[in-house]
């Protein structure tokens, strides 16, 4: 029910939206959860696992019952709380976890079976017969569990992440928050303030507060005013941090769009990352429920909410409320809705000696034994001091005291302190470097010890920030002192008492479990399931440790907690992962000659980050087989262009430059001379083969090596940490030329004549030689090498004119007969030069492993040499590299057997590598890893591939299949 | 007290005032036939198995913690045999046996659920390499199925096909793959070792390993000297500091693997599946989480937490691969320590020490290898001899070469 | 986690490449004992607590850095370049 003349809301501007299917009005400024009971609408859920009728219980974010789906056109958003959701013209929400209908749920049989369903009962049952837990227990346990339902399409909605920097981060907007953002602010820090709730105030817009003699929400105002007014100072409305991470990050959540209609373009969420120079933690309290029998039932709710309804929306959920409470602070629910006039019957305080004055009847001692109201509270029986009694009220407001909003202190794996005083626990100073909490959420309840805190923090996160102090008075406000005596459960009595409501965890269960001997806080947890539903333990944590405790006879501190962790609140993951969707997972990378390969029809296949040309399809061709062919055919008999620019390229130069790649190649490059290029091999420290490449020397003192594609960034490194590392006083600089050239290769027999035209004249290089050539006015690189085993050439050009160059070159080709060729001709080309790639170099093989074991120097020590030198890494017993022919196809990953011998793990001779179809040699070509393989050319071995149904004989041979002995290469 | 469906009705008519505890809480003895240091999955399954295989039921757990506290209460979940190199390959497929009749051994429902695992490839290479290894799957006896795009699509019609970064190729089906409910595991082992006589020493923490002539003698706790002969050190996590304690220095570094669980949704994923180009693996638990995670945070750290930059990567993955998750909440994110070795292989060996044995270095594998491991680790202290199934998981392979590195990474603890 | 690059000043952890533990520094010479190789490769002392581990600035200047830091509260106590050291050894 709405009352006239009250609450923050914006009375003139109304706005429609459904929950089930009906319509209901509300105003701009509420939730829904406000918005449903101004329409008197109190069942709004359905529990996890009793299917148990349920309302609202809080007016925040720790929301564990008013769970709802929100529906945007096909989409939907499950498990949003009804009191963090603002309405808006067009909303669309329904409840969850209930068929077929929200009053009547069919489910809810659940709920007599309980005594069957005790904690961990699936333990210790659905065990036999075996293959029933599959195909019957466990489908009907997972169609029984969980809560909202995901539509099962791509979230395509737009989603955000963001950094933000400052030196004091404020989290929470409450008096302490908002004193300490003013202080931080007016001595000139920049200041961010961060508040979960789409207004900022905190507290002060739910309670009937003064400070400095004005109501609370109007100084909250006047304050927030003169931080809008100050360039220093962000405020963070509808964001909530939901953790604390080294070095003063925090990871906070922005509900950008969820408050308005989806627009396109408008984010629904960002993700922000704040580093923050200092911090201070002004999260509030959250208050506790207390357990008596059916606590759960619509219409009981935490009183500081029946506040919040009253103060900041103008509601009332009910017409004859009755308040339970065990402390002081409670009472102001009764005096407030009596002053609003809505009738109060009673207050039922179970402290004996409380106050018993107040304008309605106070029962003292009291303790609820039991409620009625299936899905709507309708009456509250008790006892107390005086008797026993039944109360009709559609509202109970409950408060079991508070707790300190301590998680992010907890993040960073402090534990927090269980203060007797105020039966709660409170921060451990220092549990977050550079973090200071204050007000509430460090156990000071009073408006005025908030507002003192928050300043104090203030002037300490100042101080650590090495800036003068602001002089900002403090307000005047209540200091009431905090006067509680913990209540957790009603003894004696029937019925279940609920803690974790999202999750059904009853005190009973807590009981078993200690029974059971679950008796360690973490194994209570886990037993139960208590804490981990939607609210993460929010409201029930304590109190479930607190019964435990009681259970196993020790006290709260020592029975410990479990612990908070990030997230804070529930937190998307596309929120979390936002650019992450499509083609944001990764960059891009494109070859200068991308756009002519797809001019020409080119497939472009992923090859690490870069995209290369798959094939070139020609008319007539009608699987990517018949283009290779023709494409390998093509290179073998006149000439092929091929863009091989995604190689590294890694400029060396210095003094000592030869005695550094000494130091890196097993091989020796400083007796390369100048205008000549050699194939190197590099091993990781631990003896295994890191990459391979070809390195030409420029000059005396000027290298350019050559890494594949996938290790480009690996070598790079790899040459920083040797450089660095081992002999930084050497006189040699590197850097990466990758980007800063484009490189083709012309191979062929028509090679040659390819290049004259271009070039007019080419030079006459030795087969890996290297000489610098021009192109007009272009000055380039041309080198003599091959990975195809013909006459072969690459010619680099700084990357602007990688296109010309390319498509000129393809253009000249194909008057010869010649064209472009992509990765899959280049893969046959090379498997039948036997030319290895990370396919056979796959971090587990040895120079000894590829047969080139004579390429590690024995004149000089390198990266690598002694650990390759362990006998685990040489020997007979290892597989080696051979080429396997045979007439039927073989697939790579499929393993080797001897003919005739059983195929098994243990009798497992090696595996397949790479396969061609070789247009050349008319036959079925691989690369592989056979046991002692050198010494068995010649031999037959049997080629199984399960997966694929392959199994054929083939011939162990050298893997050089194509031009042995390199004539063509060095025509 | 045996668990049936019938015991859950007859307790619950009688208001389950009748259940017994899982297990005791005795107080340690003053010496033990055998001693195991840590009561996590492990350890709690080595000292199962030394008492039902092997006879032997006076001995010890002693952990610092409460019992299951390690990795095996922080994991996410995953059991499969889907390894490809000797060694590794034929333990996994001996532990995915011993995870098949764990239920009825143990008489307690850990879950154990063979939903199936999918292994997405994005390339050519990738395609080829994960037939290498459901080829060694098969040749080891156990299940594998190569799937194409499309075979991908019929059972996962929710994955981005058409946006993604790096199209989905196809993936490698291991049926038999699967979830186990991950604390059931360490409480089933627990009772079963319990009922079996084992002591179960709870917030006991080992302070030393007596050493004299080079042979174990026994521990010092914080609950006073225990004399043994045989010690266990099982302790993944903490290896380094417990065997520091004779005097060994482990090819261990600590790393935090964080993972992830959301909020329950009714089901929506079936399987257990796993990106090929970034790092994410999901499943949904019985209880309607999503049950996610990524690799390590790449830094050597104890403190049992991560940082930002892995947590938005794996989100991210989730996003380019399935992006109907992206209305989903994450709950809680949470970090183990991972014992890294150098081939991202374990170790279960003698130690110089005579009659101290060390089990450790999971790196992120050891919540499926818990039955095998606990099988082996026993068989390993009982006789003195590796298990056959175990023998190349040498503490001595990495300075002789005999490397198990299934990622190809080398020598780089935090690679694998 | 922020790193203070030397070069580069504070700067988050994702612009950091993690290699291990400084140990890779004390690179064996070639002829050094089988034990000496198995100890740098593999064998870490592996702290909870106070360590030294190496850090390369790979979105940044290019930097191997050794940090001096805590393995089990992340706070970071020291970082220097490795190339300060006086390098040399191979």
């Amino acid at each position: 029910m709405r009352l006239e003349g009250k609450g923050l809301v914006d009375r003139g501007a109304p706005v429609s939206f459904t929950f089930d299917g009906r319509s209901y009005m509300g105003f701009a400024g509420d939730t829904l959860a406000s918005a449903l009971l101004a329409n008197d609408v109190r069942l709004v859920g359905r529990s996890f696992k009793y299917h148990r009728p349920r309302g609202i219980l809080t007016a925040g974010s720790e929301e564990p019952n008013a769970l709802v789906e929100v529906v945007e056109g096909n989409q939907q958003t499950p498990n949003v709380r009804a009191t963090v959701q603002e309405v808006f013209d067009g909303l669309v929400a329904r409840s969850q976890n209930r068929f077929p209908s929200l009053s009547f749920d069919v489910m809810g049989v659940n709920d007599l079976l309980s005594p069957f369903f005790s904690a961990g009962f699936y333990y210790k049952t659905f065990m036999w017969p075996r293959p029933f837990w599959e195909k019957l227990y466990e489908p009907l346990i997972r169609r029984a569990a969980g809560l909202g339902r995901l539509s099962g399409r791509h979230d395509e909605a737009q989603y955000e992440k963001a950094w933000a920097f400052c030196d004091v981060l404020v989290i929470g907007s409450g008096p302490a928050g908002l004193m300490a953002a003013l202080t931080a602010a007016q001595a000139g820090a920049d200041v961010i303030l961060a508040e979960e709730d789409a207004r900022m105030g905190g507290r002060l817009l739910s309670e009937n507060c003064r400070v400095d003699g004005q109501p609370g929400a109007d100084w909250a105002e006047a304050v927030l005013d003169e931080l809008r007014g100050m360039p220093n100072v962000r405020l963070m409305a509808r964001t909530t941090v939901t953790g604390a991470y080294d070095d003063g990050t925090f990871g906070a959540l922005e509900r950008v769009g969820l408050h308005r209609a989806p627009a396109p373009h408008l984010p629904r969420e960002c993700f922000w990352r704040i580093v923050a120079g200092q911090a201070v933690l002004a999260a509030g309290a959250l208050e506790r429920a207390v357990g008596f029998p059916d606590n759960d039932r619509p219409g009981i709710m935490l009183a500081s909410a029946v506040r919040s309804y009253l103060h900041r929306y103008g509601v009332v959920a009910g017409q004859r409320v009755a308040v339970l409470a065990n402390n002081d602070g409670a009472r102001a629910t009764a005096r407030d809705l009596m002053a609003a006039g809505v009738k109060v019957v009673g207050i039922l305080d179970t402290r004996p000696d409380a106050s018993a004055v107040e304008d309605c009847p106070v029962y003292l001692n009291a303790q609820v034994t039991g409620t009625a109201g299936r899905t709507g509270l309708r009456s509250v029986s008790f006892r107390h001091a005086g008797g026993a009694a039944v109360l009709e009220v559609d509202l109970l407001a409950v408060s079991g005291g508070w707790n300190p909003t301590v998680h992010l202190t907890c993040h960073m794996n402090g534990r927090p302190l269980w203060r007797e005083d105020i039966a709660a626990f409170v921060p451990s100073p220092g549990a977050v470097p550079r973090l200071t909490a204050a007000g509430a959420c460090n156990g000071a309840f009073s408006t005025a010890g908030c507002l003192r805190e928050g300043r104090d923090a203030a002037l300490v996160a100042l101080a650590a920030l090495g800036r003068a102090a602001s002089d900002v008075a403090l307000p005047v406000a209540e200091d009431a002192p905090y006067a509680i005596t913990p209540f957790w459960e009603t003894p004696g009595v029937e019925g279940r008492q609920w803690l974790d409501f999202a999750n059904d965890v009853t005190t009973k269960d807590v009981k078993l479990s200690a029974q059971e001997n679950f008796r360690s806080v973490e194994h209570m947890k886990r037993y139960t399931t208590q804490g981990m539903a939607p609210d993460q333990g929010k409201n029930s944590n304590v109190a479930a440790l607190a019964v435990l405790a009681d259970a196993t006879g020790r006290g709260i501190p020592q029975t410990g907690t479990t612990t908070f962790r990030p997230p804070f609140v529930p937190t998307s993951i596309a929120a979390m992962g936002a650019g992450g969707r499509g083609a944001g997972f990764a960059p891009q990378r494109f070859l200068t000659s991308d756009q002519a390969s797809r001019d020409r029809g080119a497939p472009m296949i992923e090859a690490g980050l870069w995209y290369r040309p798959s094939y070139f399809p020609k008319p007539g061709e009608a699987t990517w087989l018949e283009s290779c062919n023709r494409e390998v055919l093509m290179v073998r008999e006149s000439v092929g262009v091929a863009d091989v620019s995604t190689l590294g390229k890694i400029d060396i130069q210095g003094r000592d430059a030869a005695r550094f790649l000494d130091l890196v190649y097993t091989n020796t490059f400083s007796t390369l001379p100048v205008g000549r290029v050699r194939y190197g091999l590099m091993l990781r420290e631990d003896g295994h083969v890191l990459d391979d490449g070809t390195t030409a020397r420029l000059g005396e003192q000027h290298y350019l090596m050559t890494t594949t594609t996938a290790a480009a960034g690996l070598v790079m490194r790899h040459l920083d940490f040797v450089h660095q590392a081992f002999c930084a006083d050497w006189d040699v600089r590197f850097v990466s030329v990758t980007e800063g050239w484009a490189q083709f290769a012309v191979a062929g027999p028509k090679a040659r004549e390819l290049l004259a035209t271009l070039l007019g004249e080419v030079p006459a290089l030795p087969f890996m030689g290297v000489a610098d050539v021009a192109l007009g006015s272009v000055k380039g690189r041309l080198f003599r090498i091959s990975f195809s085993g013909e006459e072969g050439y690459e010619i680099a050009v700084p990357t602007r004119h990688g296109e010309a160059l390319f498509r000129d070159l393809l253009a000249r080709a194909e008057t010869m007969g010649g064209g472009p060729y992509g990765m899959e001709a280049l893969n046959v080309l090379r498997i039948e030069k036997g030319f290895i790639t990370h396919a056979e170099i796959h971090g587990r093989t040895t120079a000894f492993d590829i047969g080139m074991e004579k390429m590690v120097s024995a004149k000089k020590d390198c990266i690598g040499k002694a650990a390759a030198a362990r006998p685990g890494m040489v020997g007979p017993e290892r597989e080696q590299l051979v080429g396997l022919k045979a007439t039927g196809a073989m697939t790579a990953g499929a393993h080797l057997f001897v003919p005739g011998e059983r195929v098994h793990r243990e009798t497992d001779q090696g595996y397949v590598t790479s396969v061609c179809w070789s247009p050349v040699m008319g036959a079925h070509l691989a690369l592989g890893f056979l046991k002692n393989g050198r010494a068995r050319h010649g031999e037959r071995v049997r080629v199984v591939d399960h997966l694929r149904k392959i199994d054929v004989v083939a011939e162990v041979c050298d893997p050089v299949f194509h031009d042995r002995e390199g004539v063509k290469l060095r025509a | 007290m045996r668990y049936s469906g019938l015991q859950v009705i007859k307790e619950g008519l009688f208001g389950n005032k009748g259940w017994k505890p899982a297990w005791r809480d005795p107080a340690p003895k003053a010496e033990y036939d055998a001693i195991i240091i840590g009561g996590g999955g492990h350890g709690l399954s080595t000292a199962y198995y030394l008492a039902k295989n092997h006879g032997m039921t006076n001995i010890a757990v002693l952990e610092k913690g409460y019992l299951g506290s390690g990795n095996i209460g922080r994991n996410t979940t995953i059991v499969r045999a889907n390894y490809f190199l000797p060694g590794n390959s034929e333990f996994y497929s001996h532990s995915l046996k011993l995870w098949e009749g764990l239920e009825l051994d143990l008489n307690y429902n850990v879950m154990h659920s063979q939903r199936g695992l999918i292994n997405l490839f994005h390339s050519d290479g990738q395609r080829d390499a994960f037939a290498r290894r459901g080829n060694m799957m098969i040749n080891q006896g156990d299940d594998a199925i190569l799937l194409d795009r499309e075979g991908v699509r019929e059972m996962l019609p929710f994955l981005d096909f058409e946006q993604t970064r790096f199209p989905i190729y196809g993936g490698l089906y291991h049926p038999r793959g699967g979830t186990a409910r991950h604390d059931a595991v360490a409480w089933g082992y627990a009772r079963g070792a319990d009922r079996r006589g084992v002591d179960l020493i709870q917030n006991c923490e080992v302070t030393g390993i007596d050493v004299e002539g080079g042979r174990v003698t026994g521990v010092q706790t914080t609950r006073g000297a225990i004399k043994a002969k045989k010690v266990g050190i099982v302790v993944a996590g903490r290896s380094s500091q417990v065997a520091a304690m004779a005097g060994m220095r482990l090819p261990i570094e600590s790393h935090i693997l964080q993972a992830f669980v959301t909020e329950g949704l009714k089901p929506v994923i079936d399987h257990v599946i796993s990106f090929g180009m970034g790092h994410f693996y999901i499943s949904q638990s019985d209880k309607g989480g999503l049950v996610f995670g990524g690799d390590l945070d790449f830094y050597a750290s104890y403190a049992s937490r991560g940082n930002l930059p892995m947590v938005e990567h794996v989100m991210e993955a989730g996003m380019t691969l399935m992006p109907m998750i992206g209305r989903a909440k994450v709950l809680r994110s949470w970090g183990g320590i991972m014992d890294m070795s150098p081939d991202g292989s374990p170790i279960i060996d003698r130690t110089p020490v005579d009659g101290l044995f060390i089990d450790c270095g999971w790196n992120y594998g050891g919540f499926k290898a818990v039955p095998a491991s606990g099988w082996c680790m026993a068989h390993l202290m009982a006789t003195g001899e590796s298990h056959p199934v175990a023998a190349r998981f040498k503490l001595n392979r990495f300075a002789t070469g005999h490397v198990i590195d299934e990622e190809g990474t080398g020598s780089q603890h935090n690679l694998h | 986690m922020r790193i203070n690059c030397p070069l580069c000043g504070t700067r988050d952890r994702r612009e950091f490449y993690y290699y291990g533990a400084e140990d890779y520094l004390d690179r064996p010479a070639p002829e050094a004992p089988a034990q000496a190789w198995d100890d740098y490769l593999h064998n870490r002392d592996n702290p909870a607590g106070v360590t030294r581990d190496l850090w390369y600035h790979d979105l940044g200047c290019s930097s191997w850095l050794v940090v001096t830091r805590n393995t089990v509260t992340h706070e970071i106590l020291a970082v220097e370049a490795v190339a300060d050291r006086k390098g040399g050894a191979a």
